[in-house]
Order: structure tokens, then C-alpha cells, then sequence
């Protein structure tokens, strides 16, 4: 099986779900998970094959499919794979897949939901496997629409601004995209937007020293990059969980991705000359977004800002231009996809669906009531940190030494952010799961009666989907955190490809 | 030259002329003691039944040049007739279930007195057949607006369309007797010659300006756009979807035909270090105004018939700036852009027609969970809109990316035309803004009423015909583009 059907699957997965009946939720439901399972088969053994042959031979592209699609433009229906973009398909697959089990409780329009989520990942799977500049626009500006829909309906805390924000943000995003891709194809007069080709012949340096900077922050729009990354902490908060999960676990990554992608490879000289301000704007992003989740009140605006944080060391990495930091912000990329889908389904999902608050001085004390929320978040949070045995921890610390090489500055600019990201989620992990005996001393002043032991939260369960998807991501988190070179030898392999790349 | 072979190359509006009057009189004889709900739909089926025909007819035409080159038949013309017959068609359906009063026979037959001056306009090449057939269609389009007899706000349209026509149609015919005067021919390809020989001239340029303004009214750009809103949001929503397509559809192929062939000889240029005048240059000015103002004013409407005018209006700056590029790509852009904004906009407004006249008006508030209750046109309705916006896959993103590019290939060493693109794709991202407002209150706001409205089977089947073209041009528009290129490269 190609692995584009992926794709296909998670479209044609969207059309089934909406000729089904509306009432029939359960159905829809299980035909959505069940598209999301197949395309995430795919997408696996794909990855495993491609991983196999990698070892036997020597790295590079896997074409998927090559055919002429619109010839005026000599734009082809082109997709590949490699060590960079397989491990964002496969987080892509299991944000999928989580993502629906842990929307399994959504009541209202279930058949427009799952058809718009199918929607958003089919084009994200699209915008990863695209080798041509044309199609990849394509597909991410398709990835674009659903989002509004999902926010905007399903949300909650200023869903209608937070949505637009986010809609808006991305589209001037691609109108920067769509400029730089112009002036690209006409400059290169090659007539063709093959990723390839073009970078096999780069255009000439003193249009890429403007071209660049329009594709790159075209994209690093969407990855959070700073100072443009005001969509994402209200993106996400208006967000229902699944979204929220999708936005900051793969839709961020489609930014980054582009950056590399589209930016990096091909306007060596544009990246060469503005690499210095990129790297410092990433550590900005890194030491502000864990700066401004030390003070937030609201839950979800914590995970919200330490995304941006956390997108900060990708970007890092990819200025760094050397191995190690780049193989270190593709491994970023997909772990903290995980880690930030873990900890949104436990903000969203298991805490605030059932409480109806994010605000940490109304919550404490819930280690009892939700210990499986507790266990989760203690984990998603520790990975979060970046210690060892987690992907985080590998990811980031190759990110650091990348940045070592290129200026010892950058380093230490970043590595400072580790200790305020402790901080952060050990402040957060107290005032929601302890922070108990202060709610219970206050209690009795409201006539409450608290025993010991007793919980002051009288709560559903978790039930059995949230379990079920928390543990694929945690587990992924540590088979990752254990066992890197499952993802990190394939990434090596095709960095050392990238044109320009240092040692 | 004998008047069978002239008839045989009219053959079209010699049929749709015969169906007029077969509609007309059918529904005054034969009808007249019925209903009019079934009226209506005798009168559109039998007008759909003479526009099918007309569609075999187009098929069969063979290329000829008329009267001394007054009318053109080609492939290129074929095409473009088969375009507003397809609009046409898909006018009369969904004008079948709107309120259009008592006067049913009339209402079809002036509706194809106006697709005739459409296809007539599409052949001409001769100034006194143009203007002629551009009146009939003006003339048959002010009658239409006035259509809705009780509602003040259609007559007040109508008025206010005839008046701004009437001027634009002076400031015409002044423009093309000045050209006359100085060139002494009628024809376009020989006021072509005529220019190239004399070269820029005072009195050329005011015929230039003045027939331009003629037109900036017909396809309504700023700032000669006035009337567009007003007459719009007034007529019978079915009328003012075809005057925001067919119309245009014609108004832009001669138009394009107008500054390409015979005024070829003033183009100038519109690069932003290097403006010099002709006719690209008041096109880039009159692209810019229509892309900034239609785009602005379109987020302050509260009324979905207006907003759909103001972003026509920025539509048609948008078409402007692939037809100054003046180059076979340029006016392949503008005439697969033209093809696939008039499917769209007909969509549009044919499920504003279809819903608006159910929930009781067309502001914004009347549209609220509109997903909920008309789940289907809802859904076309995303569609249309978004193809409007220009959001890939569909064919409005590939339609604007091919103009965008058409003009930075103009001059792709210095990127001449650049200021332009980047204007209209800073006013595209305006214009998601509004088009998701149209959408939000579709989608996102809850109905005050949730029950649910039934339209017509053969409503829905042609507005998703409509739609499936407007996907279908996005997903493979390279048969289209292949087949317009080559036909352009003719011109």
C-alpha cells in the first residue's frame, strides 16, 4: 500500500462520515476512528519499510507518486517520503487517532466534526508527503478552512475570535508564501515547481535574500514563531480538544516543516544570510513563551504558551544548519506533537469537560479524584521538561548542542528556559492535583463537610477511549525517550543529505 | 454573402429569439386561467428545453466571419456562448420557485432577449453591433431588476441601474465616435491598423478614456461601481445573479477584446518604477481601487446580496490585473477566471435565491444555522463562497493564482507588476474575512427557528451541478486551460 493512501483514506473517511445519518453517532464515530486507524496503518508500515531499506541502503526520497497534474504550470502531482517528513506523517496518524477517541464524548453536530476533522488531517498528511511547491500549497491552504470550523463551533472561550485570529494568521501567512513562491518559480525560469528540481538550481543570491524571508516567516507564522505567534495561545485555548491537539501537535509542525522544507532547501544563500536573526528570534520564542506560562492563570493558556516555547527549539535547531540540531528540531517536532496532544487531551478532555474550568485557583486538589489525569499529566509534563527517558529530552538536548556550535550564546539563552519550564508545569501539577489543603480549609466557611481522603470534585470517570489514547501517546513518548534511533537514525541520515548542512 | 448563411451563423439567437416568443406566448394564450406556481414552471421548462436546443445548435456552429467582419463565429466565441447559455439555464431554474409575480411570459422572454444581446456581444466585432447588442442586454437587465412590482427597493434599483447605464452608454457611444472620427473605421481589427499607423493621438486617448469608463460601468469597477450594490441587492435575486455573471461574462470578453486588439497599439505599462500611459496603466489604477474597495467596503455589509456586490466588484479588479498583463497567459488567466467566477457567483446567488425567500430576507441574520436547516445548499453555498475566496481545491484559487501569475510573468526580471499582486493578495486575506463571517453565520450561529426547508430537487441537482464544475476546474483545470491557450494564441 503507498503510503498516499493515507491521504485518500482520511478524505474519502470525511465524505462516508457525511453521507451518514446524523443521528447515527456511534456510527460515525467508529467510521472515523476506523479511517483514522487505516490511514495510521498505512502510514506505519510505510514508515517501517522505509526504515528497513534506509539501513540497507543509503538515505534519500522515496517517491510516492510522480504524474503530470497542470501542465501550464509544470506543477506535478508529486509526493514523497523521507527521514524528515515520515516521522510528522506517523504523528500525524496518532494525533488522528487520539485525537477522535478523546472526542468521543463530543454530542452536538458529531457528523460535521469528524468530517471536518478527517478534513484537516487528510491535507496535513498531503502538505507533509508534497515534493512540489505548488501542491504543498495547495494542501496547506486547505488545511486551513477546517480549523475555522472546528474552533468556531465546537470551541469554547472566545471560539468565534480565537478561530478568526487563527484563520487570518495563517491565510497572511500563505499570502506571504504564495508572493515568495512566485517570485521564485519566475526567478528560477524553470517552469517548474518540483521541490527537487528547483533546489538542484538555486536562483540567484540577491533574490533570495528577500525571497527567503517571505517563505520562511510565511510558514514560521504557523509554527508560533515569535513575533507572530499571538494566534496560538488564543487558537488554542478557543479549541476544543481534538483541535487543540491537532493545532499545536501537528498544525504547528506543518509551519516548521515549510520552513525546512520550502525556505531552507531552497534559498541556501537567503537562509545563510538571515540564519543569525531566525536563531535569536527562536530562543526569544523559547525563554518568552516559558516566561509567560510561569504567570498564566488559565490552564489551558500554560500548554498554550509553553507550545510556543517548545516550536522555539525547532526553529532553533533548523538555524543551527549542523546535524545535530537540525536531526534534534525534526525529533522536537514530533515529540512535543505528542507531549502537547497528551497535555491538552488532559486539560481539555479530562479536566475541563468535567469541571468547566481552566482556572488553577478554582482547581486543586484533583490528583484524587482523576488519578489517571494526575498519572498523564505527571508524565506528559515530565517529558515536557525534557527529562531523560522521554523524546524530549533527546530532541532537546541535540538542539542545545547544535546551538553550542553555532554560538555558545544561543545555547545558554535556551537552556535557561529548561528551569522556567520546570517551574511552570510543577507550579501547574500542584495547583490542579494538590493544592488540596488550602481548598479544603477554605471549605467549611462554605458549610462544606471535607473528610480526609474525601475529595471536594464529585466526577465521572475517565472512560475507556481517553484511556486507550493517553496510553498510545505516552507510550510513544517513552519508546521514543528509550529507543531514539527507531526515529533518530532516519533523520540523521537524510539531514546529512541537506544541502549545505555542517557536521 | 446571402442572408441563409447569416441566419445559419445566428442560428443560436435565432433559437433563443423563437423560444421568447414561444415561452411569451404560451404562457398568454394557453396559461393565462392557471396558477402561477405552475405558470412558472411550464414558462421554465420550456425556455430550459429551447436553451438545451440552443446548446445543440452552438455545437453544430462552424467558424465565420460575417458581414464584413461585423460578427465573428470561432471556437473561442462557441465557447464563451456555451457559457452564458449555461448561465442562462441555470438562471431559469432557480428563478422557476422565486416570487416573481404575475408576469410570467414576460419575465422569460426578456431574460433571453438579454441572453441574446449576450451572444450577440460575445460574436461582435464591429463598434455600431456592439453598443447595439450591449443595449439589449442593458436594456433587457434594467427591465429585469424592476421585476419585483411591489418592492420599492427593486424599482429604486432599477432607476438607479438605468440612470448609471444610460450615462455609461453615452459616455460609450461619445468614446466610439471619437474613435470613428479619428480612425475612420468601425471594425475593431482595422481601428487596430489605424492606431498602429497614426500612433497615441489627444483625441484617441479621450476615446480610449471614455470607452473604458463605459465599460468600468458595465463590469462595475471602482470607481464606476456605484450602482452595482443598490441594483443588486434590489432585484429578484435570480436577476441580479445573472447581471453578476452572464452580463459580465459578455461585458469582459469584448472588453478584453477592446484593448487587445484594437487599442493594442497604446497599451503603456503599469510596472511600479516604470508607469507609462495607455491603457494598462488606467487599468492598474482601476485594479487596485476596485481590489482595495470592494474587499473594505464587502466587511461593513450586513446584507448578503451586497456583500456578494462588493466582492464582485473586487473580483473584477482582480480580472483586471491578469487582463493588463496583456500576454497569452494574462488573457487565458482572465478568461478561465471569467468562466469560473461566473459559475461560482451564479451559485451563490442561486442559494441566497432558493433560501432567502423561505427565511424571510437575505441580511446576515436571516442565513443563521443555515447548516442545520438546509444542510445540502449549505454546503454548496461553502462551497461557492470559499471557491470565492480563492481556497484551494477549488476552481476560484487556481483561477487567481493563474492571473497573479500571469502578472508577474509580464516582467519576471525586474517583477514589474509585482505591487499588484501583492495588493491583490493582501485583499484576498481581507476577503476570507468576510466571506467567514457570510459562512459563520451559516454555520456557527444557531437558527432561531430549526425547521427545516425543502427546496426543489431540480434546484438542488443544478446549483450542485455548479458546484461540481467549480471543483472540477479546481482539482483539473489543465483541459480548460489547454483548450483557452490555444484559442487565445489565435486571437
Amino acid at each position: 500500500m503507498r503510503a498516499d493512501w493515507s491521504i485518500y483514506i482520511s478524505f474519502i473517511g470525511a465524505g462516508l462520515v457525511m453521507l451518514l445519518p446524523r443521528n447515527a453517532k456511534n456510527l460515525i464515530r467508529w467510521t472515523a476512528l476506523l479511517t483514522g486507524v487505516a490511514s495510521l496503518t498505512v502510514a506505519l508500515i510505510g514508515y517501517f519499510a522505509y526504515n528497513a531499506w534506509i539501513k540497507a541502503s543509503n538515505a534519500g526520497l522515496w517517491d510516492v507518486i510522480n504524474i503530470p497534474w497542470i501542465t501550464a504550470l509544470g506543477s506535478n502531482y508529486h509526493l514523497a517520503v523521507d527521514g524528515i517528513n515520515y516521522p510528522l506523517v506517523v504523528l500525524n496518524g496518532f494525533v488522528c487517532v487520539t485525537g477522535i477517541l478523546f472526542s468521543w464524548n463530543i454530542e452536538e453536530r458529531v457528523k460535521e466534526f469528524f468530517a471536518f476533522f478527517l478534513t484537516l488531517i487528510g491535507a496535513v498528511y498531503g502538505v507533509f508527503m508534497a515534493m512540489d511547491l505548488f501542491l504543498l500549497f495547495v494542501f496547506y491552504e486547505l488545511a486551513i478552512i477546517p480549523k475555522y470550523f472546528i474552533i468556531a463551533i465546537w470551541g469554547s472561550t472566545r471560539k468565534e475570535y480565537g478561530a478568526m485570529k487563527l484563520v487570518l494568521y495563517s491565510f497572511v501567512g500563505s499570502a506571504l508564501v504564495f508572493i515568495g513562491v512566485l517570485a521564485a518559480y519566475f526567478a528560477a525560469g524553470l517552469g517548474t515547481f518540483d521541490i527537487l528540481e528547483l533546489a538542484k538550481h538555486p536562483i540567484a543570491g540577491h533574490i533570495q535574500v528577500w525571497v527567503f524571508p517571505l517563505i520562511f516567516v510565511g510558514f514560521g507564522v504557523l509554527a508560533g514563531m515569535w513575533p507572530f505567534h499571538t494566534w496560538a495561545p488564543t487558537g488554542h485555548v478557543a479549541a476544543p480538544t481534538a483541535a487543540s491537539m491537532l493545532l499545536a501537535g501537528v498544525v504547528m509542525k506543518l509551519g516548521a516543516y515549510g520552513c525546512l522544507r520550502a525556505a531552507m532547501l531552497l534559498f541556501p544563500t537567503g537562509f545563510e544570510h538571515w540564519r543569525w536573526v531566525i536563531a535569536w528570534l527562536a530562543v526569544i520564542a523559547i525563554v518568552y513563551g516559558a516566561a509567560v506560562a510561569l504567570v498564566q492563570k488559565d490552564f489551558k493558556f500554560i500548554i498554550g504558551y509553553s507550545s510556543v516555547s517548545h516550536m522555539g527549539f525547532v526553529l532553533l535547531g533548523l538555524a543551527t544548519l549542523n546535524v545535530t540540531g537540525m536531526s534534534g528540531a525534526i525529533l522536537q517536532m514530533f515529540s512535543h506533537g505528542v507531549v502537547a496532544s497528551l497535555l491538552f487531551a488532559v486539560v481539555g478532555r479530562m479536566i475541563y469537560d468535567r469541571t468547566h474550568t481552566r482556572q488553577l485557583a478554582e482547581l486543586g486538589g484533583l490528583r484524587k479524584a482523576l488519578p489517571f489525569a494526575f498519572w498523564t499529566f505527571l508524565i506528559g509534563g515530565t517529558a515536557s521538561m525534557g527529562l531523560p527517558g522521554f523524546s524530549g529530552f533527546v530532541a532537546e538536548i541535540q538542539v542545545l548542542i547544535g546551538a553550542f556550535q553555532m554560538s555558545p550564546w544561543l545555547a545558554a539563552g535556551a537552556a535557561a528556559s529548561i528551569a522556567i519550564t520546570a517551574a511552570y508545569i510543577l507550579l501547574a501539577l500542584h495547583k490542579v492535583f494538590f493544592a488540596e489543603e488550602e481548598h479544603a480549609g477554605a471549605a467549611p466557611a462554605h458549610g462544606h463537610e471535607v473528610g480526609a481522603g474525601d475529595s471536594r470534585w464529585n466526577l465521572p470517570g475517565i472512560t475507556c477511549p481517553e484511556v486507550v489514547a493517553a496510553v498510545i501517546l505516552m507510550a510513544l513518548l517513552v519508546i521514543v525517550g528509550l529507543y531514539p534511533s527507531i526515529m533518530l537514525d532516519m533523520i540523521k541520515a537524510n539531514v546529512e543529505l541537506f544541502p549545505g548542512v555542517m557536521q | 454573402m446571402n442572408y441563409l448563411t447569416v441566419f445559419r451563423a445566428l442560428g443560436p439567437e435565432v433559437m433563443l429569439l423563437v423560444t421568447a416568443f414561444v415561452a411569451l406566448t404560451c404562457d398568454l394564450i394557453l396559461q393565462h386561467h392557471r396558477d402561477i406556481p405552475h405558470r412558472m414552471r411550464v414558462a421554465g421548462l420550456i425556455t430550459v428545453v429551447g436553451l438545451l436546443g440552443t446548446i445543440l445548435v452552438l455545437t453544430q456552429q462552424t467558424p465565420a466571419v460575417l458581414l464584413g467582419g461585423t460578427l465573428v463565429v470561432n471556437a473561442l466565441t462557441v465557447i464563451f456562448k456555451l457559457v452564458v447559455i449555461a448561465l442562462t439555464v441555470l438562471t431559469v431554474i432557480i428563478s422557476i420557485d422565486y416570487p416573481i409575480g404575475r408576469h410570467v411570459g414576460e419575465y422569460f422572454a426578456t431574460l433571453l432577449f438579454g441572453a441574446i444581446g449576450m451572444l450577440l456581444l460575445i460574436s461582435a466585432e464591429e463598434l455600431i453591433t456592439i453598443f447595439v447588442a450591449l443595449e439589449l442586454t442593458s436594456l433587457s437587465l434594467y427591465i429585469l431588476t424592476a421585476f419585483h412590482k411591489g418592492a420599492l427597493k427593486s424599482q429604486e434599483a432599477a432607476v438607479k441601474y438605468f440612470m448609471f447605464g444610460a450615462i455609461s452608454s453615452a459616455f460609450l457611444l461619445f468614446g466610439m465616435s471619437y474613435l470613428y472620427g479619428v480612425t475612420g473605421a468601425t471594425n475593431l481589427n482595422e481601428i487596430a491598423a489605424a492606431i498602429q499607423t497614426t500612433g497615441s493621438t489627444p483625441l484617441l486617448v479621450v476615446a480610449l478614456l471614455f470607452i473604458l469608463v463605459g465599460f468600468g460601468f458595465k463590469v462595475a469597477v471602482v470607481p464606476f461601481h456605484l450602482w452595482a450594490p443598490d441594483a443588486y441587492e434590489g432585484a429578484p435575486t435570480p436577476v441580479t445573479a445573472f447581471i453578476a455573471t452572464g452580463s459580465k461574462v459578455a461585458s469582459f470578453f469584448v472588453l478584453t477584446k477592446f484593448v487587445l486588439i484594437s487599442f493594442g497599439g497604446m497599451q503603456g505599462t503599469a510596472f511600479w518604477c516604470h508607469l507609462t500611459p495607455g491603457w494598462t496603466m488606467l487599468l492598474a489604477f482601476m485594479a487596485v481601487a476596485s481590489m482595495v474597495l470592494g474587499n473594505l467596503a464587502a466587511i461593513v455589509q450586513h446584507n448578503v446580496k451586497r456583500l456578494l456586490a462588493y466582492s464582485s466588484i473586487a473580483h473584477a479588479g482582480y480580472i483586471f490585473v491578469g487582463l493588463l498583463a496583456a500576454s497569452v497567459t494574462g488573457t487565458t488567466a482572465v478568461f478561465f477566471y471569467v468562466i469560473v467566477y461566473a459559475l461560482t457567483n451564479l451559485g451563490a446567488f442561486g442559494v441566497v435565491a432558493a433560501l432567502s425567500e423561505k427565511v424571510g430576507g437575505d441580511e446576515l441574520e436571516h442565513f443563521d444555522g443555515m447548516a442545520k436547516r438546509a444542510p445540502f445548499l449549505s454546503l454548496l453555498m461553502l462551497i461557492f463562497v470559499l471557491s470565492l475566496a480563492g481556497v484551494p481545491p477549488l476552481g476560484g484559487f487556481f483561477g487567481k493564482f493563474y492571473l497573479f501569475m500571469a502578472a508577474v510573468e509580464r516582467d519576471s526580471v525586474n517583477f514589474g507588476l509585482l505591487w499588484l499582486v501583492i495588493i491583490g493578495i493582501a485583499m484576498s486575506a481581507v476577503s476570507l474575512y468576510y466571506y467567514l463571517i457570510l459562512l459563520k453565520h451559516m454555520y456557527v450561529h444557531k437558527a432561531r427557528n430549526e425547521e427545516r426547508l425543502k427546496t426543489p430537487a431540480y434546484l438542488n441537482a443544478a446549483l450542485a451541478v455548479a458546484a461540481a464544475g467549480v471543483v472540477y476546474l479546481g482539482l483539473n483545470p489543465q483541459p480548460l486551460l489547454t483548450l483557452l491557450t490555444n484559442l487565445v494564441e489565435r486571437m
